[in-house]
């Protein structure tokens, strides 16, 4: 199975898809647009989940699409949506630093990721290696985003992503065991931080998302 | 042979136990004693040629049996350990019963001495050298709970563990193949890899013995412990690291190394004897200025193993067989008299109540057993010609002498540079010899302690008179001894190595410089009777014994019955004029003035505050360094959480790459 056959370009085609709206949310400043995107995102994952039960013949993994679509093409969505609506109606826009500089330092992280996974991946089926690389490169941009944005909700959108880089690598490897366990798990890690950060912001009453305004409180004393 | 080395180990593991109770430590301190006998014969037999072949254990680490074997070079150094261990172990019999932990650790540090010295394997002999450590440490420890000595002893267990990582870290380079000494043998390390096994050794192994700029412990560890693990640690501690820097660098390594690998270990070993020698004559206690003294005999050996490295790497084996003859031998003669010094030290300590010479004097009227031992000690120290030490000596001066047959001029300068510095080191040990026997034995005593002191008598006498005897055999049959030890050459230098023997006679080849002990102590001898025949009997006048000359100072007033001691000259008084010339090459000083005011009867006084420079070169930066790091540490405490996530992302992305480059290959 290589280039030219059906079952590698759609799942490259999904891959890459998601890949490119990781670069969307490095840059997206718009916070509408960027719950848009990791919406977009979530539903890319469960059609790529969904071709590989369809191409590797595993049922299970169309529960791990399902699920996927389910939480975080939907659900997760639409709740940030009505909580940026009730909470923040002027600030729909939050900076990012220099985009130049994050869109070149994502894409040295995608040929890093290539350049470490292809080798070391050798004797193993193409899709498989061309499916690890871009989940490797979509876990290490959504590392970036956390890293760049300043507010709770980027972090949200940098973890979110990074999870859906790994649960689209778990898809990718024929005959994976605890494929469902893994992106469930993952899940409910990325439902805590969300739940945990709106939970402290509604106790403590700020007006603000932003997460610096949490450093004062870590208990360390200034 | 096998049989009575696994008695002795069993034997010396047993009596740790009963050390360990705390009951009857005579009697395992007796048992001790023969265990090292026991050891000393096996070392005998080994250099007769009943060596042992590599034998493994049924005992060992999860990979390999442990293997121990019995060459001649194990030998020789098992013959300096029996040579310091026995007349220990019997002077610590003579002692009163030490602490429980003391008990329990000597048998263990004589144990992990001889596990090193019949290791055949890394791991055996990495063990050994741990437990010698451990112990040694344990000795000190056990006599100072609290104060100025736990410091030394924490000091001292700082360089021990550094010591011990470098030699491990050298051993995992040197075995690639397998941690036995055949196979190291097999497959000896070259380029770089050779030269980082050079510098960890010549850390690991040198730190142990002291050498230069990792020295400071040395003077202060040693004295702190009690008397029998002094002699234990100056005597046989040090040859053991000695015998491991043999190992790792002449024969683990290869016969193939390069020229070049001596010179670092000429260099280092002619900056510690000089630094030795001169501390030797400033310090104020007794058995740090012995301690000195090892640094100093030390660094001659070491020198000797550079340039056996030299010679070898120029391919003039008879050199660089005169070269280790003179190391082997001159360890076998330090560890006789520098046993035989420390216990001198020890009784005259536990006997006349003191170690600072200010206290003592006089004491060969009181003491004339310790003091004959004693000053035979410093004669060979201080190698006076037919004593033991100026055999060795001498060897080792004429294989710097014959420096300038390597034709690399860099080379030849080194060898005349280090002639003169070890020249200037050997007469400055004299010195201080000078100053340790004529301050301790002769003059008058300084105090009613000192007045009043007993002879050593049963045991402790014994204990004297083993190392005593030894040495004085060795400086008449140091040409036997060495053809003795002609099978250690061997095993390092190839079978056609021989000691640069003739008969009873050291000699450089047929027509070269030789020395025979044996003639040079007859004439002497002869010459001393024939004195004392004349003047016995050619004189006119009958013997006198008049009072002792007091300096040209006023009769004593009556309460001072053995003079006034201000009129004797002090340690710090003695070692002044070298002090005033040489001692900044060593020390950092300090002399405070304190005159009296006008008119005042007060005396003025006069204050010198000495640190050696090692602590202010080499531990004060390391100190600063390692505060730095803290702080740097500290300051990553109070990040954002940015930060934190930024550094590990880093690291990730930092790893990624390096596999990345490793997958490049």
């Amino acid at each position: 199975m290589g280039f030219g056959q059906l079952p590698y370009d759609v799942a490259h085609v999904l891959g890459g898809a998601m890949l490119l709206v990781s670069f969307v949310l490095l840059y997206q400043r718009r916070i509408a647009a960027l719950v848009n995107a990791l919406a977009l995102q979530g539903c890319l994952l469960a059609a790529a989940a969904v071709w590989q039960g369809y191409v590797q013949g595993a049922p299970q993994l169309y529960v791990t699409g399902l699920i996927a679509l389910a939480a975080k093409g939907i659900a997760i969505p639409v709740f940030l949506h009505r909580m940026m609506r009730s909470r923040m109606p002027d600030r729909a826009v939050e900076p990012v630093g220099s985009i130049g500089l994050c869109m070149l330092g994502g894409v040295l992280l995608v040929a890093l990721a290539i350049l470490v996974v292809l080798p070391a991946t050798t004797g193993a089926r193409a899709l498989a290696r061309e499916d690890l690389a871009i989940a490797l490169s979509i876990v290490l941009l959504g590392l970036l985003t956390m890293i760049t944005r300043r507010s709770a909700l980027g972090q949200v959108a940098g973890l979110m992503t990074l999870e859906n880089g790994l649960v689209l690598g778990a898809v990718g490897v024929a005959g994976m065991p605890l494929v469902i366990e893994l992106s469930t798990a993952g899940l409910v890690l990325v439902i805590i931080v969300i739940a945990g950060f709106f939970a402290r912001l509604l106790r403590e009453r700020f007006d603000s998302l932003d997460t610096d305004m949490l450093h004062p409180h870590r208990g360390e004393g200034q | 042979m096998l049989t009575l080395l696994g008695l002795c180990f069993l034997a010396l593991l047993g009596l740790a136990v009963w050390g360990g109770s705390g009951r009857a430590p005579r009697a395992m301190f007796l048992g001790c004693a023969a265990c090292m006998a026991g050891l000393g014969l096996v070392g005998g037999a080994a250099l007769t040629g009943l060596g042992l072949p590599a034998t493994p254990l049924p005992i060992g680490p999860p990979w390999a049996p442990s293997l121990i074997a019995v060459d001649a070079l194990s030998g020789w150094f098992l013959l300096i350990l029996a040579l310091v261990g026995l007349p220990a172990a019997l002077f610590a019999a003579a002692s009163p019963a030490p602490p429980r932990a003391e008990g329990a650790a000597f048998p263990l540090f004589l144990a992990g001495m001889a596990g090193v010295l019949v290791a055949a394997d890394g791991f055996s002999m990495l063990l050994g050298f741990e437990a010698m450590s451990l112990a040694s440490w344990g000795l000190i420890a056990a006599r100072h709970p609290r104060g100025p000595g736990r410091r030394t002893a924490r000091l001292y267990l700082g360089f021990a563990i550094f010591s011990g990582l470098c030699l491990i870290a050298g051993f995992a380079l040197l075995a690639p193949a397998g941690l036995s000494f055949a196979a190291i043998r097999a497959a000896p390390p070259e380029g770089w890899r050779a030269g980082v096994v050079l510098m960890l050794v010549l850390l690991g192994a040198g730190s142990k013995m002291g050498l230069a700029p990792f020295h400071v412990w040395l003077p202060l560890a040693h004295p702190a412990a009690a008397t029998p693990a002094s002699a234990l640690m100056s005597g046989a501690m040090v040859k053991v690291a000695l015998y491991v820097m043999l190992r790792m660098l002449l024969d683990l390594s290869g016969p193939a190394q390069p020229l070049w690998w001596g010179l670092p270990l000429v260099a280092a070993g002619a900056a510690t004897a000089l630094i030795g020698g001169l501390r030797a004559n400033l310090e104020q206690d007794i058995k740090a200025a012995l301690a000195c003294s090892t640094l100093e005999n030390m660094g001659l050996m070491v020198i000797g193993i550079g340039l056996a490295l030299v010679f070898r790497g120029a391919d003039l084996r008879p050199l660089a067989a005169l070269a280790l003859a003179a190391v082997l031998l001159h360890a076998l003669n330090h560890a006789g008299f520098k046993a035989l010094l420390f216990l001198c030290a020890g009784a005259v300590a536990s006997l006349a109540g003191s170690r600072d010479p200010d206290r003592l004097g006089g004491l060969i009227h009181r003491m004339p057993w310790v003091a004959g031992c004693a000053l035979l000690g410093a004669a060979s120290a201080a190698a006076l010609p037919p004593f033991s030490g100026f055999a060795s000596e001498w060897l080792l001066l004429q294989s710097l002498i014959q420096g300038w047959r390597v034709a690399e001029m860099s080379v030849q300068l080194l060898a005349a540079a280090t002639l003169a510095v070890a020249g200037m080191a050997i007469g400055l040990a004299a010195a201080a010899m000078v100053r340790f026997a004529g301050l301790v034995f002769l003059g008058r005593p300084r105090t009613p302690m000192a007045a009043g002191a007993r002879d050593a008598t049963g045991l402790m006498r014994a204990a004297l008179l083993v190392p005593a005897v030894a040495s004085a055999a060795l400086a008449i049959l140091a040409a036997p001894v060495l053809a003795l030890g002609g099978g250690a050459i061997a095993v390092l230098l190839g079978p056609n190595a021989r000691a640069p023997v003739a008969g009873f006679d050291l000699a450089l080849g047929e027509v070269g410089a030789r020395y025979a002990p044996w003639a040079v102590a007859g004439l002497l001898a002869l010459a001393t009777v024939l004195i004392l025949l004349a003047v016995k009997n050619r004189s006119k006048h009958e013997p006198v014994r008049g009072p002792a000359w007091d300096c040209g100072f006023l009769p004593p007033p009556a309460h001072l019955p053995f003079g006034d001691p201000l009129s004797q000259v002090s340690a710090a008084g003695l070692g002044q004029p070298i002090r005033r010339s040489l001692g900044a090459v060593a020390l950092t000083l300090s002399e405070r003035h304190g005159a009296a005011p006008p008119g005042s009867p007060q005396p003025a006084t006069l204050r010198v505050e000495a640190e050696d420079r090692g602590f202010s070169h080499v531990l004060q930066p390391l100190r600063r360094l390692r505060q730095a790091l803290s702080r740097e540490a500290e300051a990553l405490r109070n990040l954002t959480l940015r930060a934190y996530l930024s550094i590990s992302f880093g690291t990730l992305v930092l790893l990624l790459a390096l596999v990345a480059w490793l997958e490049r290959e």
